[in-house]
């Protein structure tokens, strides 16, 4: 009887395994495969002239730069959110990050719709810009605007749970004995949040680089202007080249993967000193 | 307005630290550039229809039922994945077997992996011709996935599956034991701990990850696009509406169906939220 019972548990148990991993086979692994079984359909050669042809060292110059910009802006912008809303107490401050987390639930399109509404021939300042000689609608000003916008939330996200249970003590020693307010964010606060910070990065740069909806919104996919690797796959996917398209395409899953194993190994190594990782 | 109470805020408990001006003069400068205005751009560009047109910009046919369809697919994928991904948050937290570590990372996947990328691959992979799923799929059973309705709720359950598995993962991991415990010494059979005892408090944390799964499909945009085809009034979603509007230059029409989308996902967020406390409450 008892024989029988666990039997049974053991097959509810296993079958709920198998159920799991055949979803996530289907759903997650068989699309990763696919992209990598494509882009060497036609073989190495054709891989790396794919890779190699200027229209796609192009789009991959231009998603670094974007990334290049849109990161660090992020960055900084972070830091001061977190060290303003970690480290002093004031009225709204629930509003203001909820503020901040809004770009999350907006839609990728739309994002980059609101910089059309702005600076786009019809826009509330394209007009006058265009007048002054400044585009920004299907330039590369536009494609690192869409990209600030969706990437937002990454850095401030991570650090503002972070600071805010290291609280303020070990900063207001170091102002008591007299160091600067530069100092002491450089030697005392950087040092706590270094791996939180990097953590934030790691995420911000996975999105900047791979982000489709709102800058093929902005871009106007001038090929080997404002092509950046996401809308290059596509066009080259729209042509019909398809081994083509998923050479590119694994650049940016090796970039993925490359993001997961560098996230995973963080939460590993400084799970302590990261705030993702405990509300895991 | 929001802006104003903000900039009026001082630190209300003393502290010696410096730089609470600077900070948050640029945070709240750089929120407004970057975040604020271009919203507020978008939230009054669709009154200059005035109401009457507003409603005709939304109800004209093609428009409409790309409304309908893409919350009709986001609301079937986040179910979908409510279910299966609260069974892999369950097997993960309380299962041991080879490779466990491995399913846990590549439920990640969907958050790192480009949509694009992601997109194109989902439409190989289901296409009825050649693809290794879509091609058995037809050939066995006659179903055809991609360039369908079906094929956009495939790409809704990839980027949303690790909403569920994530939300419900850690609340999981810090249910005491002691209570199933306790509630299986008192003879209770495991379903009964399970739904009497377990789930009351995985609930909160599985309708936030229903909803962040819902919330994320309504405007996705990449992931779909390759493989949903594409066809007027069957399989066309609202955010390739606005870009055809863009396209056309009607910008108050894009943005009645951006602003009709914002407003419907926060009404049926709102709506999950008071659900959550009520059962919460119970």
């Amino acid at each position: 009887m008892s024989m029988a019972i666990r039997i049974a548990g053991a097959l509810f148990r296993s079958s709920l395994v198998l159920t799991g991993v055949a979803f996530v086979t289907l759903i997650v692994l068989l699309p990763l495969a696919t992209v990598f079984d494509e882009a060497f359909r036609k073989g190495t050669d054709y891989f790396l002239e794919a890779i190699a042809e200027p229209d796609a060292v192009a789009s991959i110059r231009l998603t670094l730069i974007v990334a290049a910009i849109a990161v660090p802006l992020n960055v900084i912008f972070g830091v001061a959110a977190a060290w303003a809303i970690a480290k002093f107490e004031f009225r709204g401050k629930g509003l203001l990050i909820a503020l901040i987390d809004l770009p999350f639930s907006v839609s990728p399109v739309v994002a980059g719709l609101i910089y059309v509404l702005l600076y786009g021939a019809h826009g509330w300042f394209g007009p006058e810009l265009q007048e002054m000689g400044i585009k920004v609608i299907f330039t590369v000003t536009g494609i690192v605007l869409a990209t600030i916008f969706v990437t937002f939330p990454f850095v401030a996200r991570e650090l503002i749970p972070l600071m805010q249970e290291q609280g303020t003590q070990e900063e207001e020693a170091a102002i008591t004995l007299g160091a600067s307010g530069w100092r002491t964010f450089f030697s005392v606060t950087l040092p706590n949040i270094k791996w939180g910070l990097l953590y934030g990065v790691l995420l911000c740069n996975a999105r900047a680089m791979g982000e489709f909806g709102a800058v093929s919104v902005v871009s106007g996919h001038i090929r080997g202007l404002t092509n950046t690797m996401p809308l290059h796959v596509e066009i080259l996917y729209n042509d019909y080249d398809i081994a083509g398209a998923f050479a590119v395409a694994s650049l940016l899953a090796g970039l993925a993967l490359v993001t997961l194993i560098a996230k995973f190994a963080l939460e590993w190594r400084y799970g302590d000193e990261l705030a993702a990782a405990r509300r895991r | 307005m929001t802006a104003l109470t903000l900039g009026r805020a001082r630190p209300r408990r003393h502290t010696v630290l410096p730089g609470f001006g600077l900070t948050m003069g640029f945070t709240l400068f750089y929120l407004s550039l970057v975040v604020l205005v271009p919203l507020i751009a978008l939230i009054v560009r669709p009154w200059e229809l005035g109401w009457d047109g507003f409603v005709k910009a939304i109800s004209e046919p093609q428009v409409w039922a790309s409304l309908k369809l893409s919350f009709a697919t986001a609301l079937i994928a986040a179910a979908i994945n409510a279910v299966f991904g609260l069974l892999l948050a369950w097997v993960l937290v309380r299962y041991r077997f080879p490779g466990r570590r491995l399913l846990d990372a590549a439920v990640d996947l969907p958050f790192a992996l480009p949509t694009a990328v992601a997109g194109i691959a989902l439409a190989t992979l289901y296409s009825p011709r050649l693809g290794w799923l879509g091609e058995p799929l037809r050939e066995w059973f006659g179903v055809t996935i991609a360039f369908n309705p079906a094929g956009i709720v495939i790409a809704l359950i990839f980027i949303g599956l690790p909403f569920v598995v994530r939300s419900v993962q850690p609340v999981l991991e810090d249910l005491e034991r002691d209570q199933e415990e306790a509630a299986a010494t008192l003879g209770a059979k495991s379903h009964q701990t399970f739904f009497r005892v377990i789930m009351p408090g995985l609930l909160p944390a599985w309708f936030t990850g229903f909803a962040l799964a819902f919330a994320r499909a309504v405007g996705e945009y990449g992931s779909v696009i390759f493989i949903a085809g594409n066809k007027p009034m069957v399989s066309e979603i609202a955010p390739l509406k606005i870009i055809q509007k863009l396209e056309a230059y009607d910008y108050a029409g894009a943005s009645a169906i951006g602003v009709t989308m914002l407003g419907a996902s926060f009404v049926i967020l709102l709506t999950i939220n008071l659900a959550q406390r009520w059962v919460a409450r119970q």
